[in-house]
């Protein structure tokens, strides 16, 4: 009674989550360009995508991809053996279970006339399967917990699926263990299959299963007669043999139950069977209901995300079918964290201990700008800035076991969230170099806005530098700057210029232009004075500072030593990091 | 001759070709290399933003390397010079090592003596040599003018980078001569390529790269060759998004150092990945002799 009602509501929920996720494919949007498809385009237009890559000559890379990266996980095996046969040991040995064991009224009966549970090859096969997720749950556990590679996160979902197999297989272990023993159970079978339920008659038959199938029972202990052994195997095997196998094949749950038979007798009082029985039905269906919720869901996402990211590319699918995989790709995570472990950028996370920094935990942020949750002004921000500080080196794409285009995920949030209302200073930097190579994907206002934006935010700050005359008042000189400038070598150079104006003179970015002040703001030998007399606006809010090549011209030129291009690098953090302040 | 090999982030993703022909050609001239697939980002495109995450990212890097007790070979000029920085800032100051090594250590890594950087042409120039060089030549170039671009992260800041007189550099025009090929004189070979502002000022960028171009198309050359990753997308993929912006007619198709010597070299085209370039360069073997 409990078993069906359970059943059916966890069922239920399971479907019902299951159209849910699958329906926010159509519906959510990853990128700008997705925005312009509604889901009455994207759901027709994914169908007929199917329909049109199984009859064609694409059939065969899925086909390819299936048994590969699917079945076999190719891509975990190339990444780390140890992690391929973590999720082999788990993911293989439970739909082995599944199938054979808890799918049993429809696929194994319906294969083996003769089927079981307690026979012979399926009693053994049960133990085993569980027995193999547990070593791999063990695995898990020691790669998350105790190898502690660098930089892995570990969150609430992956702890959740942990948890819920692993009550899952130690309740079906318990429950196996306390059957073997059990007097109760004994008696009841005996009951219902023997000829005679007299004791005396059923004696040799118990002698028998005490003797060699683990039972407990409250009276008969050895030594044993042999004779009576004998006439026990004649009713065994006229009544028990055809539906069981010695439980020693259950060889887990055997030695536990073997550890356990001193209190065998007080726990089969207790039912403790019992309760083994509901904990794991019920930590099944559970799993199940709440499975579309959790990671566990990447059993259908990742797959799928695998199938369509081996048969579409940029050129051929319509941003329709990009869209909508873009939004299955979120769903497809695992957060197995192989992304952030090849990240090139993962190592800065040590220094700027922004996580988004690292892919496994951006995806999961954008997750939530995806389903538009409230993030706040700082949440975002963290957000983009963790996105940018990426330098597209396409390692998280190669590695991702679930096939996630992560480079592309990336590219499009971004440029998303660059039209929002924040500005992204590391814009201006090489980081934007592939922004520039990938400029013809972007409409050409929405290329310029955030550069002006990250610029113009620095500025903002520094109202000297809007005055045309730039009149500072005489005040003592500020000290803050001159000794915040710390950090490259011999930054403090700067107080020997003596004002030849060599920097300005070699500068390939001042001689491009005929009126280079009027763009540049300040050259680069009146920003070596704006350091030298403190004054943090000129310092901080000319053009220069930002156009500047890095090409070491005036550097190695500077007849005082003066280390020009390093005092700039230094002046660009701190312009920066008091734009964040503010 | 063995030593680790730095790609860092834009040439197994963007560049392969550069990688391709110089396992070709390193491994024709008996230079072992051993891939650390566990190195980073070179920290040089952080700069701007956070110095010490990018003293960081070399630091790691150099550790690596010294973990293996190899010297590293780096293909890009803008990663040569940021990983020499890294390494004379940690070994000038001992307050940053440690700082850096702290955190190091929590992978097991430590920045200790540092290991030799060394970029792609000093290590032909000067381990390999350019006799032994030029005793593998088996297809000389011969009328081929070429516009050698220095990079300026190779050369300056010339204290830290040691790479060749920063002022008057002959160690690249010697390796492309080997060739056979010319290395014309030009005005603006020791100018930046405009790659460090692609991105955050297009503008600025692009008339830097347009100037070199120009001035070295009219200074006789027939390609630009260049060793560098940035500059060679810049004067690649760039050039061909200049052409398509600005019009004009100032094509001058970049080869990389590796692409023009692997050709005197004997080695074949595909390997070399010439086919892979934006503006096709495939003509250039019509230099060579047969």
């Amino acid at each position: 009674m409990v078993y069906n009602i359970s059943l059916y509501i966890c069922l239920a929920i399971f479907i019902i989550g299951l159209v849910y996720k699958i329906s926010r494919w159509f519906f959510l949007n990853v990128s700008a360009d997705s925005k312009k498809t509604d889901a009455s385009k994207r759901f027709p237009s994914a169908i007929k995508g199917i329909i049109l890559t199984i009859f064609s000559a694409k059939f065969f890379v899925l086909v390819k991809v299936f048994f590969l990266d699917i079945i076999f996980q190719r891509k975990i095996f190339k990444e780390n053996f140890f992690r391929w046969l973590t999720h082999m040991l788990i993911y293989g040995a439970f739909m082995l279970l599944l199938l054979m064991h808890a799918l049993d009224n429809f696929i194994t009966s319906s294969l083996f006339a003769e089927y079981s549970p307690t026979i012979n090859p399926f009693l053994f096969l049960r133990d085993l399967f569980g027995a193999l997720v547990i070593i791999g749950l063990c695995m898990a556990l020691y790669r998350r917990f105790i190898l502690k590679s660098p930089r892995l996160k570990t969150n609430s979902m992956d702890n959740y699926a942990i948890i819920i197999l692993a009550i899952i297989m130690v309740s079906g272990l318990l429950l196996q263990s306390t059957k073997i023993g059990s007097w109760s159970i004994y008696s009841q079978m005996v009951e219902d299959y023997a000829d005679s339920t007299d004791p005396e008659d059923i004696k040799p038959l118990t002698t028998l299963w005490v003797k060699d199938f683990g039972i407990v029972s409250p009276d008969i202990k050895a030594p044993f007669d042999t004779e009576i052994i004998e006439q026990g195997r004649e009713i065994h095997e006229m009544s028990c043999a055809s539906c069981h196998s010695r439980p020693q094949w259950a060889f887990v749950s055997y030695s536990v139950a073997k550890a356990i038979k001193g209190i065998a007798l007080g726990l089969d009082k207790a039912r403790i069977h019992t309760l083994f029985w509901y904990i794991h039905f019920l930590a099944c269906f559970i799993g199940l209901a709440y499975l579309p919720f959790s990671k566990l869901f990447h059993i259908f996402s990742s797959p799928l995300s695998l199938l369509a990211n081996s048969v579409m590319d940029k050129k051929e699918s319509g941003p329709a079918n990009i869209a909508t995989r873009q939004a299955l790709e979120l769903d497809a995570c695992t957060h197995c964290g192989a992304c952030t472990s090849h990240c090139s950028v993962g190592i800065v996370f040590e220094e700027i201990q922004n996580p988004n920094i690292l892919p496994s935990e951006k995806i999961q942020s954008l997750k939530r700008v995806v389903s538009k949750r409230e993030l706040g002004e700082i949440g975002l921000r963290l957000i983009l800035d963790g996105t940018y500080m990426c330098t597209n080196c396409h390692r998280c794409t190669d590695v991702c076991p679930a096939g996630i285009n992560l480079e592309d995920l990336w590219f499009n949030v971004r440029e998303d969230m660059f039209q929002g209302d924040y500005p992204e200073f590391s814009a201006l930097s090489p980081l934007s170099f592939y922004r520039g190579l990938m400029r013809d994907a972007i409409p050409q206002d929405d290329y310029k806005r955030p550069l002006l934006q990250a610029r113009e935010s620095i500025a903002a700050n520094c109202k000297l530098m809007k005055d045309q005359d730039k009149v500072a008042i005489l005040t003592p000189v500020d000290k803050e700057l001159q000794g915040s400038m710390l950090l490259s070598d011999q930054a403090s150079t700067f107080s020997n210029c003596f004002g030849c104006q060599t920097c300005t003179n070699v500068c390939p970015v001042v001689a491009n232009f005929d009126n280079p002040k009027e763009v540049l703001g300040l050259l680069p030998h009146q920003i070596m004075y704006s350091v030298g007399l403190g004054i943090k606006d000129l310092a901080f809010g000319s053009n220069m500072l930002w156009d500047c090549l890095t090409c070491y011209q005036c550097q190695e030129q500077c007849p005082q030593g003066v280390k020009v291009t390093d005092i700039l690098y230094e002046l660009k953090n701190l312009a920066i990091k008091n734009a964040y302040k503010d | 001759m063995k030593y680790s090999f730095f790609l860092g982030c834009n040439i197994p993703a963007r560049l392969k070709q550069y990688e391709f022909s110089s396992r070709a050609v390193l491994g024709r001239l008996g230079v072992e290399l051993v891939d650390i697939t566990d190195f980073n980002c070179c920290g040089y495109p952080l700069r701007n933003i956070d110095f010490k995450a990018s003293i960081l990212s070399s630091a790691r890097n150099l550790a690596l390397a010294e973990k293996e007790n190899l010297n590293m070979i780096v293909l890009c000029k803008c990663g040569f010079g940021m990983l020499k920085y890294a390494d004379h800032l940690m070994k000038e100051d001992p307050s940053l090592k440690n700082e850096i090594n702290t955190i190091l250590k929590k992978e097991g890594l430590e920045f200790k003596e540092g290991v030799e950087i060394k970029h792609l042409l000093t290590v032909l120039y000067h381990d390999v040599g350019i006799d032994s060089i030029k005793e593998k030549i088996t297809k000389p170039f011969s009328e081929l003018k070429i516009a050698t671009h220095y990079g300026c992260h190779a050369l300056r800041p010339s204290e830290i980078v040691e790479f060749d007189d920063p002022v008057n550099p002959t160690l690249f025009d010697k390796l492309v001569e080997v060739t056979g090929a010319e290395s014309i004189y030009w005005q603006l070979r020791l100018d930046c390529c405009g790659a460090p502002l692609f991105g955050s000022n297009d503008d600025l960028s692009m008339d830097l790269t347009e100037k070199k171009l120009s001035n070295a198309k009219e200074s006789g050359a027939d390609y630009l060759c260049d060793a560098c990753a940035y500059c060679h997308m810049q004067f690649d993929t760039v050039q061909g998004m200049i052409s398509n912006v600005r019009g004009g007619n100032h094509l001058l198709p970049a080869i990389l150092y590796p692409q023009l010597l692997g050709l005197s070299l004997g080695i074949d085209g595909d390997t070399l990945g010439l086919g892979m370039n934006q503006i096709d360069i495939t003509s250039i073997k019509g230099f060579l002799l047969e």
